[in-house]
């Protein structure tokens, strides 16, 4: 068997959002004849981005875990959480369940993420042939639990608006949310540069030589 | 080969791009990371800025405090935040470590003092009641000093008066310290001017120190003559005005509390400099009463029962109260076998006012010095003696009053000794009971037995002898009467019969006037015989002579008319 054709090769390039086959343009920066959106063959930049996007996510990830990220005062006694804390009080409070979802949104996801990103990326460098099957499944795995890690940010902003009995109990954001929520925005958009097409590039040389 | 060619001949069909704007460089996506390294970079040199000294403070207890979650608060402003809670090496203290903000490094200085602020609820008042449910933190005032330091001792209460307010402290004595407490009011005039800050029991145990903190501007009202009293509870005095009840204020009553103010008259009114020394008097009373002077012992020998005197018990002099009993102990004599009480007091010459004065200067006159000794003896001469006086005949407290008793026997006195012992004298109502005893045991004498006895008898006998009259006597008393009854009616008829026979128309009144006629011839006829007799006496003998001369016998004739009234 030979291998597969590739849109490339036939000099031909597909919209992403309206899926027109258009040829494959001389120019830079041809746009879809019938949507108007651009026709890229793959994504531009993508791996520089994707690094960019992860390094800043792993940066603003530190602060989100040091810094608390919410305040709880219930009569009078305030308390400041971080992740971490929050985590090992739902722990010590019995609430093992509660503690394993928050600590699987907020930590595990997130780590996931890094780890995945980071295999992706390193082995597109290496033009690495090695599981890249699994490698398509992992980036699909992101892709869909990206999302989930926001829990702990939707956590506090529902806390935040529904908790207001003034002095009996309220509950406040503090800093530390607002890097959680960077780093989840930041992944998720590194997740979405990352060109999962690039596990396949590396091949053709192979496959023709 | 068609179905190859299909799709080749397909793509010439195929539509041509259009030209899009171009798009940014995919290189200023190294921006975001920058700006995220630049961010966190940001909050470790600002966490490092923020970042003060440590300092440790040692407390007695670590109760309500946590470590990364207790500030410490300046007047209610955080400046720092609990690190980590510790147990000192001997274990007898907890060691706060705490991280001051960096604005907050003049705090670790020589004079802040920390202390834990928690809920107090006294009975002057209720104070950290936000700590309720915020939890304890600690409180810091700052002091004077500038000079660096890392260890402190925490306070175990908070300072009562905080750096920087103004007004003035002064220190008091008392003997005790009565209801009075940290931060119990300081009154004047009625008006609470400051607080008590502290108190301590002096070195030697026998006393208290007390400190009260003036708030300004009423601190000038404390001057050099100015008299602290202790203002606590309630003053009930009975006096001739009535029953008087007096108190500073209504929580004094409960709290306890410090009055004070000058002593009326002209005085020195500089104000008192600060943490000048003053007296904590017992009450009002004795706060503004004149200075005592020098007190002096006396002694007193009592032969009665001093039942009701007690230590404390006034001594008067004509009324006025010169001082008070200190002792009241009882002793025993060898010689007379009795058991005097020796009485001993506390006088304060001072306090007879301008006749001390006087006397004294009349003592110097004399040469005797100003010794009391000499006053004394001269006023013992006089018939000075101590008596133990009933002063209340509801309780019978007694106190002792030196007074003059007029035709006191001489008693002996002497000024050397020391202390001086004052003679006695009965009370006035002791000697009125030993009157009322002996009449007492007169009465008691008195066989009232025996006269009720009698007196019964007596009444007993009276008794039957009426039955008996009632019974006889008085039956037959009514036949007497009858009886007489019945003469008186015979007696009226026989008087009624009288008094017809009596009548002028009746035959005994004419009988009786023709008797009276008889009777005066007779007489007429006996008085011409006994002339015949005296002229003829031997007619006895010879009779009768023939009448010589019937003419003479006619003299005699005449007389019988009025010989007729004065009958024989």
């Amino acid at each position: 068997m030979t291998a597969l054709l590739r849109a490339e090769q036939l000099g031909l390039i597909g919209c992403q959002v309206c899926g027109l086959v258009s040829r494959a343009p001389s120019f830079a920066d041809p746009g879809c004849s019938r949507c108007g959106s651009a026709l890229r063959r793959r994504k531009p930049a993508s791996l520089s981005r994707t690094w960019a996007l992860l390094l800043a996510a792993f940066i603003v990830y530190i602060p989100a875990n040091l810094l608390p990220i919410m305040r709880t005062a219930s009569l009078g006694d305030v308390d400041d959480n971080t992740i971490l804390s929050g985590i090992v009080e739902l722990w010590e409070k019995d609430s093992q369940a509660l503690a394993i979802i928050v600590f699987s949104a907020s930590i595990v996801v997130p780590m996931l993420k890094f780890l995945a990103l980071l295999v992706l990326l390193i082995c597109v460098h290496r033009r690495s042939h090695w599981a890249q099957l699994q490698r398509s499944k992992l980036y699909r795995l992101i892709e869909l639990i990206g999302h989930w890690s926001m829990l702990d940010v939707f956590v506090v902003a529902l806390l935040t608006a529904l908790v207001r009995f003034n002095l009996l109990s309220s509950v406040e954001p503090l800093p530390g949310v607002i890097f959680f929520g960077l780093t989840v925005v930041l992944t998720m958009f590194a997740s979405l540069s990352f060109d999962p097409r690039l596990t396949w590039d590396h091949e053709e040389p192979h496959d023709r030589e | 080969m068609t179905e190859n060619e299909r799709p080749n001949e397909g793509l010439d069909q195929l539509p041509q791009p259009i030209v899009r704007r171009r798009r940014v460089s995919a290189s200023w996506i190294w921006l975001v990371p920058a700006l995220a390294a630049v961010v966190g970079a940001s909050l470790v040199v600002r966490s490092a800025l923020e970042a003060g000294p440590q300092i440790t403070i040692s407390f007695q207890s670590g109760e309500g405090l946590e470590a990364g979650k207790t500030p410490v608060k300046y007047k209610s402003v955080v400046i720092g935040i609990v690190h980590s809670l510790g147990l000192s090496p001997d274990r007898n203290s907890v060691l706060v470590k705490v991280n001051l903000h960096n604005s907050a490094e003049s705090f670790a200085t020589e004079s802040t003092r920390f202390w834990v602020v928690r809920p107090r609820i006294g009975l002057g008042g209720v104070s950290g009641v936000d700590t309720l449910f915020s939890g304890a933190f600690i409180g810091a005032d700052i002091g004077d000093s500038t000079e660096s330091r890392k260890e402190f001792i925490g306070l175990e209460s908070p300072p009562s008066v905080t750096h920087g307010t103004p007004g003035k402290s002064f220190q008091l004595h008392a003997g005790d310290l009565g209801s009075i407490d940290v931060g119990s009011p300081v009154y004047y005039r009625r008006i609470q001017v400051g607080h008590v800050t502290s108190y301590q029991l002096d070195a030697d145990g026998k006393s208290v120190s007390l400190h009260v903190f003036i708030d300004a501007p009423s601190d000038r009202f404390v001057t050099q003559a100015t008299r602290f009293w202790n203002a606590s509870g309630v003053d009930v005095s009975l006096g001739a005005n009535g029953l008087k009840l007096n108190t500073e204020s209504l929580a004094t009553v409960i709290a306890g509390g410090i009055g004070f103010q000058d002593m009326p008259g002209p005085q020195d009114d500089t104000p008192a400099p600060a943490d000048a020394s003053f007296v904590l008097f017992g009450d009002e009373a004795t706060a503004m009463r004149p200075p005592d002077g020098e007190p002096t012992y006396i002694r007193m020998r009592f032969d009665q029962s001093v039942r009701g005197l007690g230590v404390d018990a006034p001594v008067e002099f004509l009324g006025i109260d010169i001082g008070h009993v200190v002792s009241v102990n009882l002793d025993y004599d060898e010689k007379t076998e009795h058991f005097p009480i020796i009485v001993g007091a506390v006088i304060y010459p001072r306090r007879l006012g301008r006749a001390q004065t006087k006397l004294a200067a009349l003592a110097a006159k004399h040469g005797d010095g100003e010794d009391l000794a000499q006053t004394v003896g001269v006023l013992v001469a006089h018939g000075l003696r101590a008596q133990a006086r009933n002063g209340n005949l509801l309780t019978g407290q007694q106190y002792i009053g030196l007074d003059f008793v007029p035709g006191a026997p001489k008693a002996a006195f002497d000024p050397a000794a020391k202390p001086l012992e004052i003679p006695t004298a009965r009370g006035s109502l002791s000697q009125l009971q030993e009157r009322l005893d002996s009449i007492v045991a007169k009465l008691q004498k008195v066989p009232f037995d025996k006269i009720g006895n009698h007196l019964d008898e007596t009444l007993g006998q009276l008794s039957s002898t009426l039955k008996h009259v009632n019974t006889e006597l008085l039956p037959e008393l009514k036949g007497s009467l009858q009886g007489i009854n019945k003469t008186l009616g015979s007696a009226d008829k026989a008087l009624g019969s009288a008094d017809k026979a009596f009548s002028s128309d009746s035959p005994l009144q004419q009988n009786l006037g023709l008797t009276l006629e008889e009777l005066q011839r007779m007489a007429r006829s006996l008085r011409v015989f006994s002339d015949y007799l005296a002229a003829h006496p031997e007619a006895l003998i010879r009779g009768r002579r023939a009448d010589p001369a019937p003419r003479s016998p006619p003299p005699p004739a005449p007389p019988p008319p009025p010989a007729q009234g004065s009958g024989p």
